[in-house]
């Protein structure tokens, strides 16, 4: 999300050592700044959680604390020792993929979520994938067809859904699918434990088709802007005159350069799928991260929080540092020093 | 540069258009309802009126809730707190990423490079998972709630606001300013935020549906308003079990959430046009990439 916002973005001087390799020195240099960043997002995570006045040892236990309870989990904790100190050990267990104590059931979080990153990631990649394929077809169309009466319903339409909150959409298809209307699908999910997602793709169907109604707007409005912008561009009306049929202008000569600008919103989205799965899983009792964080936030469970976290933290920066790259190799022209 | 009469002239101009009349409309009904509601409610929130899910009847016009409560006069209570926060949270995140912003575009140096590392810490969390580990420590506190959504905000306010005043900055007459030897603030205060208006108001209008997205959100997972209060959210939540024998006291609070997002994305839409002086609906392909970006980052 670095670089659509951030329009005057200060430059330096081209290195000579830039050109070669754009994409590898972007990588490295993006991934640098990510690094860093993810270890100020677990500063905050972990100051905001553990360190912050009325400790989570009372936090936890609220009106159950006594002294001596209390006094148990702070050891428990580690809220005793000095909290550079308490960081510190967190951090080296997170790096050696422990993450802790679940307060909740005792087991260890690695092994809680370890399952449902999974089950998360499955949801995010098939809506991500199923929303950008229809964005950008209907984009293609909309431009194509440009003022007709297809684009004007589609354009007005994905307006007025932009940001309509995840569970409204959830609830109307499932008045429409699960409950009222029609029984087509389940109105929740019932995983067996241990069962990939995929093999009931059923019950997918609703918390994807939810999904992708929330994300298809914003790649559908700017696939249409950029593809629009390319059909008015010079090197169309050449293609055009020089007799180059309708589809391949459309698909060979258009598309390629209006994809760049859609790249990053595609990214985007996927990183609008990270928060938009906590309320959809929990919707459909889908057994994915989100819906973890929701009962461990009810429960004040803070390791599996600090864990679930920074497995979205870096979920977010790992999509991003992944937009800037696919979208610098699509467009060779950005390759080039700017002048 | 009397430039205070510019927002008002632009606002004037979107709501001429089709589309800002519109999204007025809509928009201004779910505040009417919200607002005047409680006055009109014809029973409490908490006074257990008929059966538990019984269907609509000339006692309870949309039927009961889960407990047996009107389920017409929980909608007509449970709007205004909603509103309330996002439009607190809103007007916050806005303020304080716009002065953060053009401090960075301003002072530059260290100042912007603080400022822009704090953003990119903010902005690699969902805003719902931000306002869930806030939620987490210190409970489910309204202040809490708007003080979360507000700081998700700011970032992205910062981000647009920095890149107009960088914009603005550079021109002639502020530079031919700093050169006479006015002060800064002075600067930022009478040249550079005015010129920042539509900017901001566009912004306001992104972030107030963010904002709703988010509060409304929790209010579902049951981190906002807690029972036996009435807020839309947690209605939908708490009726979705008898979302058979009683599918309005879901279908009210989602229609009555929908449609407000529904009137301000488009009546936000209609003054971001009428700031860019294109009322009709020819927009230019840029302008409206322009847009799109900054309404998903």
């Amino acid at each position: 999300m670095t670089t659509v916002t951030e329009a005057p973005e200060r430059v330096g001087p081209p290195s000579k050592a830039a050109r070669p390799h754009p994409i590898r020195n972007l990588l490295i240099k993006r991934s640098l700044i990510g690094i860093l960043t993810l270890v100020l997002v677990s500063i905050l995570v972990f100051a905001a959680t553990q360190t912050l006045p009325g400790n989570a040892a009372s936090a936890v236990l609220l009106n159950t604390a006594t002294p001596q309870r209390l006094h148990a989990l702070e050891v428990q904790l580690g809220l005793t020792r000095p909290a550079v100190d308490q960081y510190w050990t967190w951090l080296t267990g997170v790096l050696h993929g422990n993450f802790g104590t679940s307060l909740a059931n005792g087991q260890p979080v690695g092994t809680l979520i370890g399952g449902r990153i999974l089950n998360s990631l499955v949801l995010v990649i098939v809506a991500g994938a199923i929303g950008t394929l229809i964005g950008v077809g209907l984009g293609v169309l909309a431009a194509a067809r440009r003022d007709s009466v297809l684009d004007h319903v589609l354009s007005v339409t994905a307006l007025a859904v932009t940001a309509l909150p995840e569970f409204v959409v959830a609830v109307v298809l499932v008045i429409f699918f699960a409950a009222v209307v029609i029984h087509w699908f389940p109105a929740v999910s019932v995983f067996v434990p241990g069962t990939a997602p995929w093999s009931n793709p059923k019950e997918l169907v609703l918390p994807v088709a939810t999904l992708v109604i929330v994300v298809v707007p914003y790649v559908f409005r700017m696939m249409r802007a950029s593809m629009i912008d390319a059909l008015e561009s010079d090197y169309v009306q050449m293609a055009r005159l020089k007799g180059v049929p309708k589809w391949r202008v459309l698909l060979f000569h258009a598309l390629p350069n209006a994809i760049a600008p859609t790249i990053q919103v595609i990214g985007l989205t996927f990183l609008y799928l990270a928060g938009g799965v906590v309320v959809v899983e929990y919707l459909f009792n889908y057994p994915g991260l989100g819906q973890a964080l929701v009962s461990a936030v009810s429960d004040r469970d803070i390791p599996q929080i600090q864990a679930i976290v920074l497995v979205l933290a870096a979920f977010y920066i790992a999509v991003n540092i992944l937009t800037d790259v696919i979208s610098l190799a699509v467009s060779p022209r950005r390759r080039l020093p700017r002048s | 540069m009397a430039r205070k009469p510019e927002a008002i002239a632009v606002l004037g101009r979107a709501v001429r258009t089709p589309r800002g009349a519109v999204g007025l409309a809509i928009g201004g009904c779910v505040v009417l309802v919200a607002v005047l509601g409680p006055a009109v409610a014809p029973y409490s929130t908490t006074e257990f009126v008929t059966k538990p899910f019984s269907r609509a009847s000339s006692i309870a016009w949309l039927g009961g809730d889960v407990l047996g409560r009107d389920v017409l006069s929980r909608t007509l209570n449970g709007g205004w707190e909603l509103l309330a926060m996002a439009a607190v949270a809103t007007a916050l995140g806005v303020i304080v990423g716009a002065l953060l912003g053009v401090m960075a575009a301003y002072h530059g140096g260290s100042w912007d490079s603080i400022i822009m590392r704090a953003v990119d810490v903010i902005l690699a969390f969902p805003q719902l998972v931000f306002a869930l580990l806030l939620v987490s420590i210190l409970g489910p506190k309204i202040w809490l709630i708007v003080l979360a959504v507000a700081i998700s905000h700011a970032p992205q306010v910062a981000r647009v606001s920095r890149a107009a005043a960088l914009d603005i900055s550079e021109r002639d007459f502020v530079k031919a300013m700093q050169i006479l030897g006015i002060p800064g603030r002075r600067i930022i205060r009478r040249d550079v935020l005015p010129n920042l208006t539509s900017v901001l108001m566009v912004e306001i209008g992104l972030r107030l549906t963010y904002s709703m997205l988010v509060i409304a959100g929790l209010s579902f997972l049951g981190f906002g308003l807690q029972p036996p209060a009435a807020s839309w959210g947690l209605m939908i939540n708490e009726n979705r079990v008898g979302l058979i024998a009683n599918p309005w006291g879901v279908l009210m609070p989602a229609i009555l959430i929908a449609l407000f997002t529904i009137g301000v994305n488009t009546f936000t839409d209609a003054v971001a046009r009428a700031s860019l002086g294109v009322g009709g609906r020819a927009i230019e392909p840029e302008a409206e990439m322009a847009l799109v970006a900054r309404e998903v980052a």
